[in-house]
């Protein structure tokens, strides 16, 4: 059964047509990678799958919702009820702990838990450091934070966007493996890289080139 | 979390200080300045009172006369009903008072003119109060040459005192009377400057009736004419029910002069316009002028803040753009934006409050040397207009968050 479908999607900026009628279904459980050159539309194609934008044509339906007729109120809700999002730059609020970070997404979600946000901690290897500021801990770590604050509220979807393009291969490696028990635990996994040896976890691979899946 | 994010937030940032720095900066001016506005008229009312009195009293029946045909007539007022001016409601803003009595001497075989008034007369008001009063305060700005005269001592106008030869120091010697003393010569201006000066009851003697005056002059401290009092001055009993009586609570000229009307029967007690319009103006003028200024504070204020809150909301956008990608609404997010800066503001306006009462204190002390009264309810009214000082200043801010696009602030390299 299909988590994603897309149909007929394009998405212009002026001008500029950043995806050209692109059709794509991705199955629930399944671990996709998306990987293309520098403005091939890679980011606009997650920004439409995951509720933060939505086409300029076609349809993107996520988890039976139409997202290209949602209004921004009901991308929102989707956002908090079905996606997990991860960044190539981490993005953790520099203020907040480690903890209280993966706690953001539980509030904006239901209720803040942190025995629950400890766990989540601790399933990344974090748990000694739950209490440190981002700017105390490593990239690696940092990331691994946002992959605990991703999981917390157990989506849908997790959408990772260049996972491991700010780390060293040890913790490349280590942020790897959690995806890969993220994906035997069920969650659906979309990961944008450049990286050939990273796309090559995935199940499948969908490749753009100037907007378009070769 | 809401908290947890506001106080992370406003206790890790060092932007809040120039915030709150800011807030307090205007608030500090904007403060001192209705301050000054709101409390000083009564002492820039004092200050202006060195212009002389404000209130005439005549008998009816010469005021009458004075309408009619410029000319006053013999009638006269009693010296012992005088003290009741200070029985009205307004008792305690009446000054300083005289009576004025104009009788003729000779001196020298000269006829010359006799003004009686009061230099310092101690008296007790029918209320049992003890006070002095006299010419001197309603007539400051003479230029005396010699002292002004106390007891049974007599002051000449500069142009008699050259007619008549006489120095200061010199004895005066007018028919069926004692020798008196000239303490001084003054110059008024032309007013008295061709008469002599004696105590009220010397030149009672003169004119054959020692409880008599021609006119009295009242120095009041009033409350600056508005148009309330401009109406009331036509005509007290066109006014409504509800004005008259803010008329006849309010220490305005015409009310005062009303109210002496009220407790002495048979005199007419007229404001002298020269004086009350003057005042009114010079006070209306400043006032609309400091008003205008504190405006200005206040919209420097606003557009200061809104500087720095939005150059504040582009350097967190990646932060904010995080949570509403997590799944904050934009209501949410405006709202950790709105309440951080509102209590930062809250420091700043109270810090900034405190400061700007101190300062129109000082400035108070400074001018009329007294302290300048705060009244709560233009503080109060100071932090509502403050506060939405700052709320207009987050707007730009706000609909930039508002606007603020996740996609376009967390992808990327």
């Amino acid at each position: 059964m299909s988590l994603i479908e897309l149909n007929g999607v394009a998405k212009a900026y002026g001008d500029l047509l950043a995806l050209d009628d692109v059709s794509l279904s991705v199955a629930a459980g399944e671990w996709l990678s998306i990987m293309g050159p520098s403005g091939s539309g890679k980011t606009t194609l997650m920004n439409l799958i995951g509720a933060l934008d939505t086409p300029t044509a076609g349809t993107v339906v996520l988890d039976g919702h139409d997202l290209s007729r949602a209004s921004a109120r009901e991308l929102t809700q989707i956002r908090r009820q079905t996606i997990g999002l991860i960044f190539q730059k981490f993005h953790l609020i520099p203020q907040l702990t480690a903890i209280e970070n993966v706690m953001v997404a539980q509030y904006y979600h239901s209720l803040t838990d942190r025995a629950e946000a400890f766990a989540a901690l601790e399933r990344v290897g974090l748990a000694e450091r739950a209490d440190h500021l981002p700017r105390q801990l490593s990239g690696g770590e940092q990331q691994r934070v946002c992959v605990a604050r991703a999981l917390i509220n157990c989506p849908k979807l997790v959408l990772a966007d260049e996972p491991t393009g700010n780390l060293d291969e040890e913790n490349e490696a280590q942020v790897l493996r959690l995806f890969a028990e993220l994906h035997q635990g069920g969650t659906t996994l979309i990961v944008v890289t450049h990286d050939p040896a990273v796309a090559a976890l995935g199940g499948r691979t969908v490749k753009l080139s100037h907007g378009r899946i070769k | 979390m809401f908290v947890k994010l506001t106080a992370r937030s406003l206790t890790r940032s060092t932007a809040h200080w120039l915030l709150a720095l800011t807030v307090a900066l205007g608030a500090a001016l904007t403060t001192a300045i209705t301050t000054l506005v709101a409390g000083s008229a009564e002492q820039v009312s004092q200050q202006l009172k060195v212009y002389g009195s404000n209130i005439t009293i005549r008998p009816q029946q010469a005021a009458a006369l004075d309408e009619l045909y410029g000319t006053t007539g013999s009638a006269t007022l009693s010296l012992a009903a005088l003290p009741q001016i200070k029985t009205i409601f307004w008792a305690y803003n009446i000054l300083d008072f005289s009576p004025f009595l104009e009788t003729t001497a000779q001196v020298d075989g000269q006829e010359v003119r006799v003004v009686g008034v009061w230099f310092d007369e101690t008296l007790t008001t029918p209320a049992g109060e003890e006070l002095t009063t006299g010419v001197h305060p309603l007539r400051q700005w003479w230029e005396v040459d010699g002292e002004w005269a106390s007891g049974s001592a007599a002051m000449l106008g500069q142009n008699l005192a050259a007619t008549l030869g006489l120095p200061v120091g010199a004895n005066l010697r007018m028919a069926g009377m004692p020798e008196i003393p000239i303490s001084g010569v003054f110059d008024s201006g032309g007013e008295f400057d061709d008469a002599v000066l004696l105590p009220i009851s010397l030149a009672g003697q003169l004119a054959g009736d020692a409880d008599a005056a021609n006119w009295v002059e009242v120095m009041a401290l009033t409350t600056p004419d508005n148009e309330l009092a401009r109406r009331a001055a036509a005509d007290p009993q066109a006014l409504s029910a509800k004005d008259w009586e803010t008329w006849y609570c309010t220490a305005y000229v015409s009310s005062i002069a009303y109210q002496i009307e009220e407790v002495w029967d048979g005199v007419v007690a007229r404001p002298v316009r020269q004086v009350a319009q003057a005042e009114g103006e010079v006070i209306s003028r400043i006032t609309q002028l400091l008003l205008g200024v504190a405006g200005l504070t206040l919209l420097a204020t606003a557009i200061a803040i809104a500087n720095l809150v939005t150059k504040s909301v582009l350097e967190r956008s990646a932060e904010l753009g995080l949570l509403k990608a997590l799944g904050a609404s934009n209501l949410a997010v405006l709202a950790l934006v709105e309440v951080e800066t509102l209590l930062v503001a809250v420091v700043g306006v109270g810090a900034g409050m405190v400061a700007g009462v101190g300062l129109a204190q000082w400035v108070g002390w400074q001018a009329f040397g007294s302290a300048v009264a705060a009244p709560a309810a233009v503080l109060a009214l100071l932090v509502a207009l403050l506060l939405l000082a700052v709320l207009l200043g987050t707007w730009p801010a706000g609909r930039l968050l508002w606007r603020l696009k996740p996609q376009e602030v967390l992808h990327g390299a």
